[in-house]
C-alpha cells in the first residue's frame, strides 16, 4: 500500500517537474521569436523541411479520407433518399474534425518525430554544447525557427487537407456515384459557415500545431544524449502528441460546436 | 608560476548522488599550456564544462580572468564565452554545414562582416590546420583527425584568449596525432593563448605541457611541471605516469567482495 502511494507520489512529482521544465523551455523558445523573424532565411529553411516535405503525406491522406468519407456517407444516406446532403456531411466532417485532427496526427508522425530526432541527435553529438561554447544560444538558433515553422505549417497543411478531402469526396460522390453536382455544392454552401465552421477548424489546427511542435522540440532538447535516449524521445514525441491532440480535440469540440 | 588565468578554489560538484569534486583548488597560469590529467571518470571533462559555465558547481569559486563564472548571468556568460574556444572530443561539427560554413558559423552569428572578409578569415584558419583544400567537404566526408582539425579551426576563429581541449589525442593515427600535438603548441605560442588540455595520454601531453595537474578522487592529487611529476616520489603519480597496473590507484570500480557476488546466484542481477 505504502509502495503504491510512494510510486503515485513519485510519478506525480516527476510529471509536474517535466511540465515545469517544458513551460520554462517554452518561455525561452518564445523569447527567441524576434531574432528568428529578423533572420527569415532560417525560418524559410525550416518551413521547407517541416511544411513542404510533409505535403505528400497530407495530400495522399486527404484524398483517400475524402473518398472513403463520401463513399460511406453515400451508402448510408441513399437509404433515406438524403444523398443530396452528401456534400454537407463530407465538408463538415473534414472541416470541423477530420482535417485538423488527422493532419495533426500525420504531422506529428512525419515532422514532429523528425524534429525530435534531429534535435536529440544534435544534443547527443555535442553540437548543441558546442554552440553554447561559441556563445550561440541553441534554443534561439535551433529550436525557435523549428517551433515557428511547425506553428505556421500545420494550419496551412490542415486547410490543404480539408480542401483536397472535400474535392476527393465530390469526385467519388458526384462524378462516380451520380449525386447531383448542384445539390452537392449548394447544400454545402448553405450549411457550412465560414466564420463558424472554417474559422473554428483552423483555430483547432493552430492549437494542435502549437502543442505538437512544442512537444516535439521539448522531447528532442530534453532527450538523454544516447541512442536509446533519442529513440525513446522520438517515440514519446509521437505518443504524447497523439494523446494531446485527441484530448484537446474533445475539449475544443465541446467549446466550439456544442451549443 | 606566472599570474593565474583561471583560479579554482574549494570546488565541489556532484552528479546525482555521485560526488565528482570535493574541494578542488588549482591555478592555471596565463599564456601557458596546462594539462588536466587523471584516470577515466575523475571529472576532467566536467572541469572544462565548469570553466565554460555549462555546469554550475555546488560550492566553491571559479574565476577566469577575475570573472566569477558561476555568478555570471546568461548575457555575461555568453560574452565571456566569446573569448573562450573549446575543442570537443567528438569535434561536434554541425553536420548540415560544410567545413567552410562550420568555421564561418561563429563569425556569421556574432558579426555582420562582408562575405569577402569572412572568406579570408576562414581560409586563414583552415590554412593553419592544413585543410584549406577541404573547405567544400561535409563533416560526414572527413576522417576523425580531419574533423578534429576543422573543429580546432572553428574553435580559434573568434581569436579566443583561452583554449580548452577535451581529449584531443584520442583515436588518432600517428601522423595526425603528431600534427595535433604540434598545432596545440604552435597555436599557443603564435596566438598568445592560455591553453587547458584534458587528456590521459602521458607521452603527448607531457611533451607540450608547461604545467600538469593530476585529478583523483575528487581532488588535485599532484601538480607541477612534467619533469617534477616524472621525478615525483609519490607512488600514485609514479603509477599514473608509468601506467603500472598495481599501485594505490584502483583499477576496479567499487564493488562488493567478488566471491560473495558470485555466490549470490542469478537472482541478484546487480
Amino acid at each position: 500500500m505504502l509502495d503504491t502511494l510512494q510510486r503515485i507520489g513519485a510519478f506525480t512529482l516527476d510529471t509536474l517537474s517535466s511540465l515545469g521544465r517544458a513551460s520554462l523551455f517554452l518561455v525561452q523558445v518564445i523569447a527567441g521569436i524576434k531574432s528568428t523573424l529578423l533572420r527569415p532565411r532560417l525560418l524559410l529553411r525550416e518551413l521547407y523541411s517541416v511544411g513542404v516535405l510533409s505535403l505528400l503525406i497530407i495530400i495522399f491522406s486527404a484524398i483517400f479520407v475524402g473518398m472513403v468519407l463520401s463513399l460511406l456517407g453515400y451508402v448510408t444516406l441513399v437509404d433515406f433518399g438524403a444523398e443530396s446532403s452528401l456534400g454537407v456531411l463530407v465538408s463538415l466532417s473534414l472541416i470541423r474534425e477530420l482535417g485538423p485532427v488527422l493532419s495533426a496526427l500525420l504531422f506529428s508522425g512525419r515532422a514532429g518525430s523528425a524534429l525530435t530526432a534531429e534535435i536529440g541527435l544534435m544534443k547527443a553529438t555535442e553540437q548543441l554544447a558546442s554552440m553554447e561554447m561559441m556563445a550561440v544560444d541553441p534554443i534561439h538558433r535551433i529550436v525557435t525557427p523549428r517551433f515557428l515553422a511547425g506553428c505556421i505549417s500545420l494550419p496551412l497543411l490542415s486547410v490543404i487537407f480539408m480542401s483536397l478531402g472535400i474535392y476527393a469526396g465530390y469526385l467519388v460522390g458526384s462524378v462516380w456515384l451520380g449525386v447531383d453536382e448542384g445539390s452537392f455544392w449548394s447544400q454545402m454552401q448553405s450549411k457550412v459557415e465560414f466564420g463558424y465552421d472554417v474559422i473554428n477548424g483552423v483555430i483547432k489546427s493552430m492549437v494542435f500545431a502549437f502543442v505538437v511542435t512544442w512537444i516535439a522540440v521539448f522531447q528532442g532538447y530534453n532527450a538523454m544524449p544516447t541512442s536509446e535516449g533519442v529513440s525513446r524521445a522520438t517515440t514519446n514525441s509521437v505518443v504524447y502528441s497523439a494523446l494531446a491532440v485527441l484530448a484537446l480535440d474533445f475539449i475544443l469540440t465541446a467549446i466550439m460546436f456544442v451549443k | 608560476m606566472s599570474e593565474s588565468f583561471i583560479s579554482i578554489r574549494d570546488l565541489h560538484f556532484s552528479r546525482g548522488k555521485r560526488q565528482i569534486f570535493s574541494g578542488v583548488s588549482l591555478d592555471i597560469p596565463a599564456g601557458k599550456i596546462t594539462a588536466i590529467m587523471g584516470p577515466s571518470g575523475t571529472g576532467k571533462t566536467t572541469l572544462l564544462r565548469l570553466v565554460g559555465g555549462q555546469l554550475k558547481p555546488s560550492q566553491g569559486s571559479l574565476s577566469v580572468q577575475g570573472l566569477q563564472i558561476p555568478e555570471l548571468n546568461r548575457k555575461q556568460l555568453y560574452q565571456a564565452r566569446k573569448r573562450m574556444g573549446m575543442l570537443f572530443q567528438s569535434g561536434a561539427l554541425l553536420t548540415d554545414l560544410s567545413v567552410f560554413e562550420n568555421i564561418a558559423f561563429p563569425i556569421r552569428e556574432h558579426f555582420d562582416f562582408p562575405e569577402s572578409m569572412i572568406r579570408d578569415i576562414v581560409l586563414m584558419k583552415l590554412e593553419l590546420v592544413g585543410l584549406r583544400g577541404a573547405r567544400g567537404l561535409m563533416p560526414a566526408e572527413l576522417s576523425g583527425g580531419m574533423a578534429r582539425r576543422v573543429a580546432l579551426a572553428r574553435a580559434i576563429v573568434l581569436d579566443p584568449v583561452l583554449m580548452m581541449y577535451d581529449e584531443p589525442f584520442t583515436g588518432l593515427d600517428p601522423v595526425t596525432l603528431g600534427t595535433i600535438v604540434s598545432l596545440i603548441r604552435e597555436l599557443n605560442e603564435s596566438l598568445g593563448l592560455t591553453s587547458v588540455v584534458v587528456s590521459h595520454d602521458i607521452h603527448e601531453t607531457f611533451s607540450i605541457a608547461d604545467h600538469v595537474c593530476i585529478l583523483a578522487e575528487g581532488k588535485v592529487a599532484a601538480a607541477g611541471s612534467p619533469e617534477e611529476l616524472l621525478n615525483s616520489d609519490s607512488a600514485f603519480v609514479q603509477q599514473f605516469v608509468q601506467g603500472k597496473p598495481d599501485g594505490p590507484m584502483p583499477f576496479h570500480y567499487p564493488a562488493p567482495d567478488f566471491s560473495q557476488d558470485l555466490m549470490q546466484g542469478a537472482d541478484s542481477q546487480c
